[in-house]
């Protein structure tokens, strides 16, 4: 008796897809194309709601027909096929998403000896990593390295940017990668057959199904050193960010420009900014090299959004950090660090700034770019705003700002007039010159309330990592990261001062103190973990009893 | 409308015999009611049958043609109670709806069906939501069978076997008088398979008939003293009857008996992973050539003495392979070889995992556990899984990162109407504080995953209210909440709750989300649908019935995206003094079901040059500051992240995806919870109107203009891109 470990086995395939996303389809295509070629095709799905966006399963076996028609006389006269994937014994894994592809490796589908592994290098990203106050964002690059040592051949590339060229869905790319990756004994035009046959957008699925087979007949990665080398190169060049993220093409993007920026920086720091901040510019040659880039960003960040006196004020600021730098010479990440977090400080959200960001032009040509509309097509834009009490009297100059927030009258007033938010075509007439005027009154804002609050808390808080620096330059570092924690609007804004306000006390607590650093950096993570603080209250040391 | 339209796949039902069909395993089943003659069908719809009430339900003309009778039953205990046609006239019936959960609701029926028992084959298939996949608790069908002793078929995963299972069930029933249940595990609904048609038959006896020739026999009524004759005849005729019929008609197998003294006994429905764990340890092929013998039992209720007896004489020792628990076989067989003085050795859950689904990963450790203790010669192989995990070949041997993986529970759909209801109550209890909430099944039950994380219990469908009903004190300072769907209301919820909570003086405050249709289980219709369907009578508006019932105090929104107004109604119905529950009526659409119907009316205007408006949502990354607030009140499929596009900034930030469908509950999320400013909704205007034309001309120029001073500004300072 010819048996399974010596090859007498079907074909079998595991396809991992999420809910709406044609995993089903794509399943049912394989088998009409088995069928159409004779072959016995089996299919089987888990229904229900792990196909409410939940993960599924859909699990194919192919048994070839010659030995099926040789089998007359057995026990069965079609072969039993299993309604379950099998660990290590699973010959093409076809994964939708590339944390999904972990799933099937987990899980044992995808192995080194058998498996042809197709996934799509793209996320969609679960609950936990979208919820994070920070980035919740799991190691893509642990993924795929993953995929490439558990797989004979692995397949990745992005087949949901794939199949949205195509203007088609993910199933017909990766229809296209089963095709193309050779593990399935049937011709191009077999498996084109059953798209053809669907009806429906054939045109579009037969192009995502080109681009799909395209990337799977592309000569195979050498076989799995980790992390491996991969024949897609888009994404492989992370510079100095260590392995490639292949989800993540913006920052191996910006890792590149930043790149380049560094050495420009060195050279001519001048071309990295506009015409009026050129002199600034030259004066960041006094600072760390490793610095010179972040801080030509600062400077163009702050004088646009006040001016070139702010951008001044910015730098003199980065200065003070540098002259505390303990690695001037090397990463410089204290200066870095500094340069980054007191220019996002330094440019806070106000509603002066907001209107500035909502109207520029590069804002409205990428909201047309995105909604793939034509120059002549109407676009309406509509804001969705909400001033708040505090947020107005915020934006008046401090006096009247303080005196207004006294008067309960004018404060119920304004508050029942916000309550319901507004809607701001920014596209019509009187939407786009209301917002360009509030972005007018910029040279207002020096004097404003929150202006004025601002610049002290930001004053009090380089106060306080300089005053660590030379001590422990490692700590300055952190208190200048804790900048991180204070983001949002209204509510969340408020809640993140307050988680700001206890790191601050933490870091006084801390300095002097072994670790701590270290300990102030977990604060900071506690802070980012939840929205209520129960993170940050659980870790922060206890306050002695009264 | 359901979620998946059969319409082309119907079709296939007309094909007479010896057409071979390849089919999913529901469109098989239908088929082989029709082969069978069957009088009436209805049932429950509920995942993995769901499909198997659509199929019906598109080939109303097909069953119209042959006379058969179709209802889309209001519970699984109304379609239980259905069969009760089947007792004095010779109508073959059959119903469905999922299991256990099913059958728990339809006990009281099935159970005085079984006691009179039947005259005309009644058929009962049940969708087994047991193992990977399923959304209810883990408990067997067998029980059931046990208590009201009704068979059970447990049809190899094989589409054959199935229909032929179908045909023999209506068979056995009647030889026996006796209502059996089909049992269609979860992944055999949605079997692919192939199959050799036979022609339909139209009813011998058709329900018209019947009514026309009203016949009544006392004998068959569950009363005193026909009740305690009834127990009688279940052991002395009915029992009896049965396993003549199954041994006469071979319905379990023996297979390859005598290639060795020891066997393996299987139900019917893992024998499909039996023969494949046996072919990875080398003593079986893929045709079914075992060299151990089997006993494959496809009907597991009533088990037939006689046969275990043959099949275990003379054997060493045999295996049993029974999924789940409690071992109702593993005692059963012992009892009876105990009985009969057979003493092989019968192993079972001590080799076996005693709980969870059988996978062919948990079979080949069994079977191979078993072959090495008796007959190691047969292991000719060993697969990879049975290696030790540390083992470099084992198939777990280079295990991924557990922290990259994370879970990705079922969640409401882009779009979703329940979603703004949610985070409308999230803001209303930051006002107001926490409650405690008693949850339903249905969709709404995603709830109780993050972001939202609201319910504290779920009871049963409909039951959300009953789930709060003990929880009623007076004086307490806040009430509870409860939430039903309207699946679940017009299931029993509008008796069993708010019935009950009327006539309790229950102070709750009781959602009911009113989506359009039986949403979580694709999609059907109900009383309250706004659909106007020829076949049903739809559109009884939920507060109408509960007013009705005694309700006074009940409100409904017909715009849950509408956040403000919800976090608003529920405030209110937080703070309301009247005595007695406080009911919300929730609607909205559907939008899995609101897409299906909207894309093909706006791909239509599109092609015929009507104005048409395209909106969708979008995030501006300059001001998003990344902290996702909006995630954490939404959830959204369609509201993700994205990196960073800032040279400055690490945290990603918000992005919305193409898929979304602009439903709006983003920005009016960040309305109601005052977020920040970064949403905006964008308007497309396709095939615009001569006076859209010259508006964006109009408006291109006052922006440019505008934004002039802005540009030149800013171009002093910024490198040109």
């Amino acid at each position: 008796m010819s048996s399974w470990s010596e090859g007498r086995r079907p074909l079998t395939l595991a396809i991992l897809a999420l809910g709406g996303e044609g995993g089903g389809v794509l399943a049912d295509w394989v088998v009409a194309v088995a069928e159409q070629g004779g072959w016995y095709a089996q299919n089987t799905s888990v229904a229900g709601v792990a196909q409410r966006t939940g993960a599924t399963v859909y699990y194919v076996e192919l048994f070839p027909p010659a030995e099926g028609d040789a089998a007359t006389g057995g026990v069965r006269r079609e072969p039993v096929m299993s309604i379950f994937p099998t660990p290590g014994e699973v010959d093409v894994v076809v994964a939708s998403e590339l944390m999904e592809s972990g799933r099937a490796i987990q899980r044992g589908f995808s192995t080194a000896d058998r498996t042809t592994l197709i996934t799509s290098t793209s996320r969609v990203y679960s609950i936990d990593e979208k919820m994070a106050m920070g980035d919740g964002r799991v190691d893509d690059a642990e993924l795929l390295a993953a995929a490439g040592r558990a797989s004979k051949r692995l397949v990745a590339a992005d087949f949901m940017q794939m199949a949205e060229d195509a203007g088609s869905v993910i199933s017909a790319s990766l229809f296209g990668a089963v095709a193309g990756c050779g593990a399935l004994p049937f011709t191009r035009e077999a498996f084109e057959a059953p798209i053809r046959a669907f009806g429906k957008g054939v045109e579009s699925s037969l192009a995502a199904f080109a681009a799909g087979y395209d990337a799977a007949t592309e000569p195979p990665a050498a076989p799995a050193p980790a992390p491996v080398e991969l024949p897609m190169s888009s994404w492989s060049g992370a510079s100095d960010a260590g392995p490639a993220r292949p989800s993540r093409a913006v920052e191996a993007r910006k890792g590149h420009r930043e790149e380049e920026r560094r050495r420009i920086a060195a050279e001519d720091p001048g071309s990295l900014v506009g015409p009026g901040l050129r002199p600034l510019a030259e004066q960041v040659r006094e600072l760390p090299e490793a610095a010179r880039s972040m801080t030509l960003h600062g400077l163009v960040r702050t004088a646009v959004y006040q001016d070139a006196s702010y951008a001044e004020r910015y730098l003199e600021r980065v200065r003070r950090f540098a002259a505390v730098d303990p690695d001037r010479e090397g990463e410089a990440r204290l200066t870095c660090e500094a340069a980054r977090h007191v220019a996002l400080w330094m440019c806070f959200q106000d509603i002066i700034q907001v209107a500035q960001q909502k109207t520029r032009r590069a804002r409205m040509d990428r909201i047309r770019q995105e909604a793939k509309a034509k120059p002549d097509q109407l676009l309406q834009v509509r804001e969705y705003l909400h001033p708040q009490f505090d947020e107005l009297t915020d934006s008046m100059p401090a006096g009247m700002a303080k005196r207004l927030r006294r008067s309960r009258i004018v404060r119920r007033t304004v508050q029942a007039a916000t309550r319901q938010g507004m809607i701001l075509n920014t596209t019509s007439i009187l939407g786009y010159t209301q917002l360009s005027l509030l972005a007018r009154m910029r040279p207002l804002r020096p004097r404003t309330l929150r202006f004025v609050r601002e610049q002290e808390a930001i004053d009090r808080w380089i106060e306080r990592a300089l005053g660590v620096a030379p001590a422990d330059g490692e700590l300055a570092r952190e208190i200048v990261e804790c900048q991180r924690v204070l983001k949002g609007y209204g509510a969340t804004y408020e809640h993140g001062s307050e988680s700001f306000a206890r790191l601050m006390d933490a870091a006084d607590e801390l300095a002097g103190q072994d670790g701590a650093a270290e300990r102030l950096a977990a604060l900071r993570d506690a802070a980012l973990a939840d929205e209520h603080g129960h993170e940050l209250e659980a870790k922060l040391p206890k306050a002695p009893a009264h | 409308m359901a979620e998946r339209s059969f319409t082309a796949e119907v079709q296939q039902l007309r094909h007479g015999a010896g057409t071979e069909l390849h089919v999913e395993g529901i469109l098989a089943v239908t088929k082989a009611l029709l082969q069978s003659g069957v009088a009436y069908v209805g049932g429950y719809q509920g995942a993995p049958i769901s499909h198997l009430m659509d199929v019906l339900g598109d080939a109303r003309e097909i069953l119209d043609e042959l006379g058969v009778y179709f209802e889309n039953s209001a519970s699984e205990a109304t379609a239980a109670a259905m069969l009760a046609a089947s007792v004095h006239y010779p109508l073959r019936g059959a119903v469905t709806f999922k299991s256990t959960v099913g059958l728990n609701v339809a006990s009281d029926a099935l159970a005085n069906l079984a006691s009179g028992g039947v005259k005309g084959g009644a058929l009962v298939i049940l969708g087994e939501d047991y193992g990977e996949g399923s959304s209810i608790m883990q408990e067997r069908s067998h029980a059931f069978a046990m208590k009201s002793q009704m068979w059970l078929l447990d049809p190899r995963p094989n589409i054959t076997a199935i229909v032929d299972a179908v045909e023999a069930g209506f068979e056995l029933s009647e030889a026996s008088n006796t209502p059996v249940m089909l049992d269609l595990r979860l992944r055999s609904c949605h079997l692919h398979g192939a199959f050799t048609a036979k022609d339909n038959r139209r009813p011998p006896m058709t329900v018209k008939d019947a009514i026309e020739n009203p016949a009544r026999d006392v004998s068959r009524v569950v009363l005193p003293p026909a009740s305690f004759q009834h127990e009688q005849e279940k052991v002395n005729d009915r029992w009896p009857a049965a396993v003549r019929f199954i041994k006469e008609r071979g319905l379990n197998e023996v297979i390859n008996d005598g290639a060795s003294d020891i066997g393996i006994i299987t139900q019917g429905g893992l024998y499909n992973t039996l023969n494949r764990s046996m072919e990875l340890l080398g003593c079986s092929d893929p045709f079914g050539n075992t060299q151990v013998p089997l006993y494959v039992m496809n009907v597991t209720y009533p088990v037939v003495d006689d046969e275990i007896v043959a099949f275990c004489s003379g054997k060493r020792a045999v295996l049993l392979l029974e999924e789940g628990q409690p071992d109702y076989l593993e005692q059963n067989l012992n009892a009876i070889l105990r009985r009969a003085g057979v003493d092989t050795a019968l192993h079972g859950k001590d080799l076996l995992p005693v709980a969870g689904e059988y996978t062919s990963a948990a079979m080949t450790k069994g079977i191979a556990a078993f072959l090495q203790r008796y007959q190691p010669d047969l292991v000719v192989h060993e697969p990879a899984l049975l290696l030790d995990r540390d083992d470099p070949a084992s198939p777990f041997a280079s295990p991924v990162d557990p922290a990259a993986i994370l879970p990705r529970p079922p969640g409401l759909c882009t779009g979703c109407p329940e979603r703004p209801i949610f985070s409308g109550m999230k803001l209303a209890e930051r006002e107001t504080g926490q409650h405690h909430v008693s949850a339903d099944i249905g969709c709404h039950l995603f709830a109780i995953n993050a972001p939202f994380d609201l319910g504290a219990t779920t009871m049963g469908y409909g039951l959300g209210s009953a789930g709060a009903s003990a929880l009623n004190a007076s004086g307490a300072d806040r009430s509870t909440v409860a939430i039903m769907g309207d699946g679940g209301f017009w299931h029993n919820g509008l008796t069993s709750g708010v019935g009950n909570a009327v006539f309790n003086k229950n102070d709750q405050v009781l959602v009911v989300v009113d989506n359009d249709y039986s949403a979580a289980t694709g999609g059907q219709d109900v009383l309250s649908s706004h659909a106007d369907t020829p076949l049903r009578s739809t559109q009884h508006p939920i507060e109408k019935a509960v007013r009705g019932i005694g309700v006074e105090w009940a409100k409904t929104i017909d715009n849950t995206f509408d956040v403000t107004q919800v976090r608003d109604t529920f405030v209110e119905a937080f703070e309301a003094k009247d005595a007695g529950p406080k009911v919300l009526v929730m609607q909205s659409e559907c939008q899995l079901n609101r897409q299906r119907r909207v894309k093909p009316e706006m791909r239509k205007a599109l092609k015929d040059g009507k104005r048409v408006v395209r909106e969708r949502f979008g995030v501006d990354a300059e001001t998003c500051t990344g902290d996702h607030a909006c995630i954490r009140i939404s959830g959204c499929p369609s509201l993700t992240i994205a990196s960073n596009p800032d040279p400055m900034r690490t945290d990603p930030v918000a992005k919305v995806l193409d898929s979304c469908v602009g439903c709006g509950v983003c920005g009016n999320n960040a309305h109601a919870a005052v977020l920040c400013p970064s949403f905006y909704r964008t308007d497309v205007v396709h095939n615009p109107t001569a006076r859209d034309k010259v508006l964006v001309r109009i408006r291109s120029w006052w922006m440019r203009a505008l934004s002039r001073g802005l540009e030149r500004r800013a171009a002093r300072f910024e490198v040109a891109a």
